[in-house]
């Protein structure tokens, strides 16, 4: 038990130090055996399932190879990061109007925003999109103006994922607001700031710290979401290739398309947030 | 109850150290040409059924440090709230430089003001916090700047050789990049000092400025606030520490269940108060 560089006794558990050295005991971890059975087990299966699936013809990855880049899927990706990008922009600039409603001392603006997101989380995104689909049915016209024709799909598209969007927002930056210390609004108050300066330059920019994780959560949610508009034919990434599957029959290759490409932006999506968070935690003890 | 047209008897040329002259004097009465800063009138405040403020008279002249003593729960820090408004009075008036603090009395009535004109009232009274309160995303130059620059219109260049004057005043040169977070507990009160002072105003009201500190940072607080005082800066300072008080204080204050039990030179409420209960709440902190 001396500080020797013998091989570490596996013996029992050894008995106190044994003072007769006075040069400090080595300290040995225990030993790991579970945790690397276990590793080596999932290692196994992991390379079991990646055999099977390389060696497997059906996943035909040829074809995907084919497809990932045509003309078709780039659209449908496109289509699909711009409305993702929009749905966030507008979902959240209405969020926080309704964070603020609600946070507000006015009674009648609490409840209309308290309404507003009971209203549109209380029901399912995909019957929303049906409904604002079908708004022809309740008003043939607006402005005079065959709502048929002002509001083609992508129309409703983005409407209908921003409302949708916004309720859920509006609950990620009140989160975000009541998470400020209540003693910054009074210094603020006290040095003569204005509500908009307060809630700009004080408020807001210490509660993204809050705001950006449910946010980034809801962005990479929000581009696999959009995918549920290729129900009202919006030519999105997915839909995209469902319109050459449904042609060729080639099922399962061309959904692999759609997803590499849905975890790629994904991917690209999560590092982009790791940096957002840093630049929000500047001035913490978390900011490197 | 109107604009500073009383004469502006004790200031001084320099902007940001206004009445400078008699302060440092014993504080006997001195004569009665000496302006009144602030003026409390009958202040009542509850707080749901709680009453905290019960019938407050108390009146700081220009260019004096006001020691408010008291123990916790006796509305000491609340009365210091109700000075620059952050707190609403239920009844009674309070008035700053001959101005009342967040209404405007037409006949007998008092009507509250707009919040920008309350907002414009807080430049002038300068309000230094227990917890620092301060803005942690931004760095210690863009907290001092933020209010002359975004409340008073300053430009941006003016304010932050303003700043950096200040900042050397306060012992913190150095420091007027590093984040909050980065400084000690008393560097940050200091920095909250220096943040108050940004907008000159004629009144710093501090809320136990020390009592959030470790104790070997609590002196160098305490030298900025005495510095001040020597200045002549006017100000309310609620606190526990004694000796502060003793040293620096114009006038003791204090209080026990919302209401002002003594008041006098530290000389007479420290060392021979007249009430009971005074003299038990020091016997308990001395």
């Amino acid at each position: 038990m001396s500080a020797q560089t013998d091989t570490p006794p596996p013996q029992l558990p050894a008995p106190p130090v044994d003072d007769a050295h006075d040069s400090v005991p080595r300290i040995v971890p225990v030993r790991r055996t579970g945790r690397w059975a276990a590793a080596v087990a999932v290692l196994v299966l992991l390379a079991g399932a990646l055999v099977s699936v390389i060696r497997n013809d059906a996943f035909q990855w040829g074809v995907v190879g084919d497809h990932l880049t045509t003309a078709s899927v780039l659209r449908g990706l496109g289509l699909t990061l711009w409305l993702t990008g929009l749905v966030m922009v507008l979902g959240f600039a209405l969020g926080t109007l309704l964070a603020v409603m609600r946070l507000s001392g006015n009674p009648i603006l609490q409840a209309v925003a308290w309404g507003y997101v009971w209203l549109f989380r209380s029901t399912p995104i995909l019957v929303q999109l049906l409904f604002w689909f079908n708004i022809g049915a309740l008003y043939p016209q607006i402005l005079g103006v065959d709502t048929v024709n002002l509001l083609g799909p992508v129309a409703v598209a983005v409407i209908g994922l921003t409302l949708h969007e916004a309720a859920y927002a509006a609950e990620v930056v009140r989160g975000g607001i009541l998470s400020v210390e209540h003693g910054q609004l009074e210094a603020a108050q006290s040095l003569g700031l204005g509500p908009w300066r307060r809630l700009r330059r004080i408020v807001l920019p210490q509660a993204m710290r809050s705001i950006v994780p449910p946010a980034g959560n809801m962005l990479i949610g929000t581009l696999k979401g959009t995918s549920i508009v290729s129900i009202i034919a919006v030519q999105d990434l997915l839909y995209s290739v469902q319109l050459v599957y449904h042609r060729t029959y080639e099922v399962i290759p061309l959904l692999l398309v759609a997803t590499l490409w849905y975890v790629a932006v994904t991917s690209l999506l999560s590092v982009g947030q790791h940096y957002v968070e840093r630049h929000y935690a500047r001035g913490t003890a978390d900011a490197r | 109850m109107s604009t500073p047209i009383d004469v502006p008897a004790p200031t001084e040329a320099p902007v940001d150290a206004p009445a400078a002259t008699e302060a440092t004097a014993p504080a006997d009465a001195p004569a009665s040409a000496t302006d009144v800063m602030v003026e409390i009138r009958s202040v009542h405040k509850s707080f749901g059924a709680l009453e905290v403020l019960r019938g407050i008279d108390l009146s700081v002249r220009a260019g004096e440090v006001t020691v408010v003593l008291g123990p916790s729960g006796s509305g000491k820090s609340t009365l210091l709230r109700t000075i620059n408004h952050l707190e609403k009075v239920d009844q009674g008036w309070i008035s700053v430089d001959g101005t009342l603090v967040g209404y405007r009395r037409s006949g007998n009535k008092l009507y509250e003001l707009r919040e920008r004109e309350v907002l414009r009232q807080r430049t002038r009274i300068g309000f230094v916090f227990q917890n620092f309160n301060l803005f942690p995303h931004l760095t210690v130059l863009e907290n001092i700047i933020e209010a002359p620059v975004a409340a008073l219109g300053r430009p941006r260049k003016e304010a932050v050789a303003a700043a950096e004057a200040l900042l050397a005043r306060v012992g913190l040169a150095d420091k007027s990049g590093a984040y909050p977070k980065q400084l000690s507990g008393g560097q940050q009160q200091r920095v909250a000092i220096a943040r108050a002072l940004a907008l000159e105003p004629k009144l710093l009201l501090f809320d136990e400025p020390t009592s959030a500190l470790d104790p070997e940072l609590v002196g160098e607080v305490l030298d900025v606030i005495k510095d001040l005082a020597h200045q002549g800066t006017t100000m309310i300072v609620v606190t526990h520490e004694i000796g502060f008080a003793r040293e620096v204080a114009d006038t003791v204050v204090f209080m026990d269940q919302g209401r002002i039990v003594e008041q006098g030179p530290p000389a007479d409420v420290l060392d021979r108060p007249v009430q009971e209960r005074t003299r038990a709440f020091l016997s308990k902190v001395l």
